[in-house]
């Protein structure tokens, strides 16, 4: 069973790592977006970490529940909203318990996952952070049915993330900001999904 | 770029400050939020609410009052505001009636009043929406997917405003938004750009020849740009594309000639005589103008015109009594 205190530890980790690849995820946002994912994103787990250790005796609804509203008040442009709500729909899936298996985490992740698709109705093969999202979700499920390897799982899912990122330079955006540049946006990783793989990555290291 | 100001960081606050000391008759600023709201809140009325980037001003602020919004939001210039403030101002403003929201198609503008609206629900206050997209130039653009919300968002709040005042159900007041969504189309252009304080430089460039035709409220390319023509040519060219979006003929009409913030009035006058002719031409009777700075882009020179198809309701309703900083009738 995975307890507050292993998701703070992981939250904080994935706070280390985003505020870690700042540059690089801002970068990435210059040719098809407005050039501030890294910046944002850095911003807004900045003040998840702070948040965090206050948090250790609390339920893990309300650890991805606050973290999920920190996220959505401090990123801003469409991020916030979208990371935001993928937090809090997990946080709704996981309210009052202090701890869950791998496989309610798994249905907490895809109520994250669809809160995404749904808040900025959008699904795969758009060029956003599903593209990274869905085939994550997809692989763990697969890998954990057949294993019951939480840590394999994790690390499938990881492999599948960056696998759905770097897939995103094939695509031409249809939602988002990168959608205006149209064909010009074929070649370019979506900052989105290279974020949350970065967090898949992480989670998988330190589960 | 000059620009008269303290510090960027401050912008939002001192402006609605300013304003609230302006005309407190109407307007407070609610207490640790860049929100607006009116100085006596009306019970037994839906409550409506809306908002968006500041940079636009009247809109929204300058609309909280009688007969139009109980609340607006102002997130940073040309930045959608985080679900907080706009859910802080729902729970100020919210009565027995419940809320509609009034948002622009922008998408951060959608995610983020929709979040608020549901954060609200989750705290017993019956919230409904409309999204404005009453742009006919571009599809799908830089900040938004669909057509863009711009100027006919004014009316929208005029008319659902005095359908609340009637003491309408959260459903009906939702309708009537709806149907002058459904009925207004708008077009803009500009010949210069305007500077986001926290940017210091202009959003694009227009050379001293050049106009963008079809341009969004933040600056947001339109359909092409060419040499800047004569006045008259131009209306004829963004009038063109509202007259074929939906069916105006026979009918009766509201212009809106709307100028970006540094257009002067001279101008905007200019550009309504030739949008009377074209309309009286067209045999499409003008019931109501207003001309002015409704909904700006910071100071960036230009206009947009803005025709609402009218029926008896939405005559009525244009009609009816409001008294806010920016619109009174």
């Amino acid at each position: 069973m995975i307890k507050s205190e292993a998701v703070i530890t992981i939250l904080d980790k994935i706070g280390d790592k985003i505020i870690a690849e700042k540059d690089y995820l801002t970068e990435l946002d210059r040719p098809i977006g407005d050039n501030d994912h890294g910046i944002n994103m850095a911003k807004g787990f900045t003040e998840v970490k702070k948040k965090l250790p206050a948090m250790a005796e609390q339920d893990l609804g309300t650890i991805f529940k606050t973290t999920g509203m920190t996220l959505v008040s401090t990123v801003g442009g469409s991020s916030g909203p979208l990371y935001g709500t993928a937090f809090m729909k997990m946080g709704m899936a996981l309210t009052a318990k202090k701890e869950m298996s791998f496989l309610e985490f798994l249905t907490a992740l895809k109520a994250g996952i669809d809160g995404v698709g749904q808040r900025g109705r959008s699904t795969v093969e758009e060029a956003t952070m599903l593209d990274a999202m869905v085939p994550a979700y997809e692989a763990m499920e697969a890998s954990f049915a057949e294993k019951q390897d939480a840590k394999a799982a994790l690390e499938a899912g990881a492999a599948a993330a960056l696998a759905g990122a770097e897939h995103t330079k094939d695509l031409v955006a249809t939602k988002g900001r990168a959608s205006y540049v149209g064909e010009r946006g074929i070649g370019h990783q979506d900052p989105g999904a290279t974020s949350f793989t970065f967090m898949m990555q992480t989670a998988a290291e330190n589960f | 770029m000059k620009k008269i100001i303290n510090s960027v960081e401050q912008v939002e606050n001192e402006m609605i400050l300013g304003m609230a000391k302006a005309y407190p008759q109407y307007v407070k600023k609610l207490d640790g939020q860049n929100v607006v709201v009116r100085s006596h809140k009306k019970e037994g009325k839906v409550a409506l609410i809306s908002g968006g980037g500041s940079g636009h001003e009247p809109a929204h602020g300058g609309y909280v009052g009688e007969g139009m919004l109980d609340a607006a939001v102002a997130g940073a210039v040309f930045t959608s505001p985080s679900p907080e403030p706009i859910l802080e101002g729902i729970k100020a403003i919210a009565t027995d009636k419940g809320v509609l929201m009034i948002v622009k198609n922008y998408t951060g503008d959608v995610m983020n009043f929709e979040m608020a609206g549901e954060m609200a629900e989750m705290e017993g206050i019956q919230v409904k929406q409309v999204v404005v997209n009453d742009d006919v130039a571009v599809k799908d653009s830089l900040y938004t997917v669909g057509r863009r919300g711009v100027a006919g968002t004014v009316l929208v709040h005029k008319i659902a405003g005095a359908k609340a005042e009637t003491g309408a159900s959260l459903d009906e007041v939702q309708a009537v938004a709806q149907k002058v969504i459904d009925n207004v189309r708008t077009m803009g252009m500009a010949i210069t750009p305007c500077t986001v304080p926290a940017a210091g430089q202009p959003g694009f460039e227009l050379s001293d020849e050049e106009m963008e035709v079809g341009i969004g409220i933040h600056g947001e390319p339109g359909t092409h740009r060419e040499a800047l023509r004569p006045a008259d040519e131009i209306v004829d060219m963004l009038m063109e594309k509202i007259l074929a979006d939906i069916d105006y003929s026979g009918g009766e009409v509201a212009v809106l000639i709307n100028g970006a913030g540094a257009t002067p009035l001279m101008e905007l006058f200019i550009i309504n005589n030739h949008v009377a002719d074209i309309l009286a031409e067209k045999g499409i009777k003008v019931y109501k103008t207003f001309v002015g700075n409704y909904m700006t882009s910071i100071e960036m020179a230009g206009f947009s015109i803005s025709l609402l198809r009218l029926d008896d309701e939405l005559k009525e309703l244009l009609d009816a009594k409001a008294d806010t900083p920016a619109f009174k009738a």
